[in-house]
């Protein structure tokens, strides 16, 4: 039985959503053929973790107890790579996330995996893993194949699948075959959140974000000002935050906040997946931008193809 | 300290692309061409360490046909001291596992302490090149780092890994290492027309492999994807009005 093998993704005691959304890919894998469901939970203590992964669609649970109980990118590929050469998966996927880009690549490499990430879609045609991934800042989708491949490592871009829900039957297992990396060269020390700042972006009911379009530092006073006539929050990109220019706790996306405003305003901004993690799911999104093929569109309700300045200056007169 | 940094010339699409190959490659006369972003943050925070150090080298290296020269000739301008240039024509196209192998064995005749690569790059984003590269090297990897301390007698680094949300993971890694790195850890210093007129000159190696790795895919079929697009507006004025009305809708 080949058999899909699904890594947890879990920090400080939680699972993480992208659990959830690895286990419905994993479930529609399975439903073309794919066999067996597996959800693997790796941790020190990997009990807790492994109770709530028995989502609805996991068929085991299989708890698998490495020296550290957060992420660790040296004892994860180690304890993974014993694990799928004993249960010999057709299909493994994890997260497309900043602990699966840590690893990903690196146990592809070792188990010999067919191996694709920030992948949006996939798929068994005629026993075939089929994924689909996207180039060029969303601009090509690409299907992508793995001839000569028996086991395919895919890292699923989160936010596309749906959440399984939880309240499962799997059956929970243990593997104790997970050896140890020859030594472990990375050491946790601790974690560090972000400072709260003064305004919490995630309130607000309308958003204005401001990306890289908006050209200079110098431009910046203008859009705040505008922000503040239309009784919006500012909030920008992350270059903008990069640069200095706005403070990090505007920064809206993957390493940013989430917001859900009910009008969210992007000037400027192209698109990209990890700012899209962090708006897409706004009730009405509206974007300005200069290139008719930015990825943008695709998320917003109503747009257009213009000059953030023309714009800006429409809305002063308006307002 | 001796620091080899992985820079890519990055195809950026202009225009709504046509296909070449069976649908497999993007007609390259529909992409323009600059240095990826993440990998001038990994070469300035390189800069910093070396020039902190007191001393050092910092080895630039691309995968690229001759054009992807202009890269590293911006890179020697920014201050790296020496260039290598891996090419063959069957490296058209291929992905991170096959780079980060050919990669690999120009990283391990260099014997550094250190080696960075940009998190991902801006055309591919698969984000994998670095992390392929660490376990070929068999150096420890640590993926989207922001800040880096080293403590060159210990032979270990300190190193910020940001999380989703912002959240940072401090962690100590022992050298040799490999580490991603994420925009914002450093701002890439200004490069002068002189300075790039200078680096022209210097000598580029040429490493031409005669083997490559097995990729991780294949590419079946290129498309433009049709997904719902908004609704568009006409013009400034336009939208200007649909934004008004929007807004004074959620704050009724
Ligand atoms: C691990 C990781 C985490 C990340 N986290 C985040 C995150 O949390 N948030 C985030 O935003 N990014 C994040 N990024 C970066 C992300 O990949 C992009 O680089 C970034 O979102 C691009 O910002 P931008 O759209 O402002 O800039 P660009 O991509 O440069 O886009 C600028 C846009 O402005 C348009 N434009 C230019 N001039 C004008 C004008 N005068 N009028 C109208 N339009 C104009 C252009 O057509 C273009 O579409 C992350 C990346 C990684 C690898």
């Amino acid at each position: 039985m080949p058999g899909v093998l699904i890594v947890a993704e879990h920090l400080q005691g939680e699972l993480r959503d992208v659990t959830a959304e690895l286990v419905s890919a994993g479930r529609q894998l399975s439903e073309q053929g794919g066999g067996r469901v597996v959800l693997a939970v790796l941790a020190r203590d990997p009990d807790a973790l492994a109770e709530a992964g028995r989502l609805d669609g996991v068929d085991e649970v299989v708890r698998v107890p490495v020296a550290e109980q957060e992420f660790n990118a040296e004892i994860v590929t180690a304890a993974l790579a014993a694990l799928i050469e004993a249960r010999e998966p057709a299909v493994v996927l994890a997260g497309f996330t900043v602990n699966g880009m840590g690893f990903g690549a690196a146990l592809a490499l070792r188990a010999g995996l067919g191996f694709a990430t920030d992948v949006v879609g996939c798929a068994l045609e005629r026993g075939q893993v089929v994924a689909l991934r996207r180039f060029y800042g969303g601009k090509v989708e690409a299907e992508l194949e793995f001839p000569q491949r028996n086991r395919v490592l895919l890292l699923l871009r989160p936010t596309i699948w749906p959440a399984a829900a939880p309240g499962g039957a799997a059956e929970v297992t243990t593997f104790d075959g997970a050896a140890p990396p020859p030594s472990v060269r990375t050491r946790h020390r601790e974690f560090v959140a972000p400072p709260a700042g003064d305004v919490d972006i995630t309130l607000a009911d309308v958003v204005l974000a401001i990306g890289r379009g908006v050209g200079e530092r110098d431009n910046i006073p203008r859009f705040a000002s505008l922000a503040d006539t239309l009784g919006a929050t500012l909030a920008a990109s992350r270059p903008l935050i990069d640069a200095g220019w706005m403070p990090a706790e505007r920064q809206v996306g993957q390493s940013g906040k989430t917001v859900k405003p009910e009008v969210y305003l992007a000037f400027g901004v192209s698109g990209a997946v990890q700012h899209l993690a962090g708006m897409k799911a706004s009730k009405t999104i509206v974007a300005v931008n200069s290139d008719p093929d930015a990825a943008i569109f695709d998320v917003a309700d109503y747009g257009a193809v213009a000059d953030v300045f023309a714009v800006a200056e429409e809305l002063e007169k308006l307002l | 300290m001796k620091i080899v940094v992985c820079v890519k010339r990055v195809g950026v699409l202009v225009d709504d692309p046509e296909f070449v190959d069976d649908d497999r490659a993007v007609d390259t006369d529909y992409l323009d061409y600059e240095p990826n972003e993440w990998d001038l943050y990994a070469l300035e925070a390189a800069l910093r360490l070396r020039d902190d150090a007191g001393d050092g080298e910092v080895v630039v290296v691309t995968v690229g046909d001759d054009e992807a020269e202009e890269v590293l000739v911006r890179c020697l301008a920014m201050g790296a001291d020496r260039a290598v240039r891996i090419w063959t024509d069957d490296l058209a196209g291929a992905d991170a596992l096959v780079v980060a192998a050919v990669l690999a064995d120009v990283a391990r005749r260099e014997q550094p302490d250190l080696v960075l690569c940009g998190a991902q790059s801006a055309d591919a984003a698969q984000a994998a090149t670095g992390t392929g590269l660490a376990a070929l090297l068999a150096f420890p990897c640590v993926a989207i780092v922001t800040s880096i301390e080293l403590a060159p007698q210990e032979r270990t680094a300190v190193v910020h890994r940001e999380l989703e949300g912002g959240l940072v993971e401090v962690c100590e890694v022992d050298l040799p290492a490999v580490l991603t790195i994420q925009t914002g850890i450093d701002e890439p210093r200004y490069v002068t027309l002189r300075a790039v007129q200078q680096a022209e000159d210097a000598e580029i190696e040429l490493v031409e492999p005669d083997e490559l790795a097995e990729p991780g895919f294949r590419v079946r079929r290129l498309l433009v994807p049709r997904s719902e697009r908004a609704e568009m507006m006409d013009g400034p004025s336009s939208v200007a009005a649909k934004i008004v009305e929007l807004v004074r809708g959620a704050a009724a």
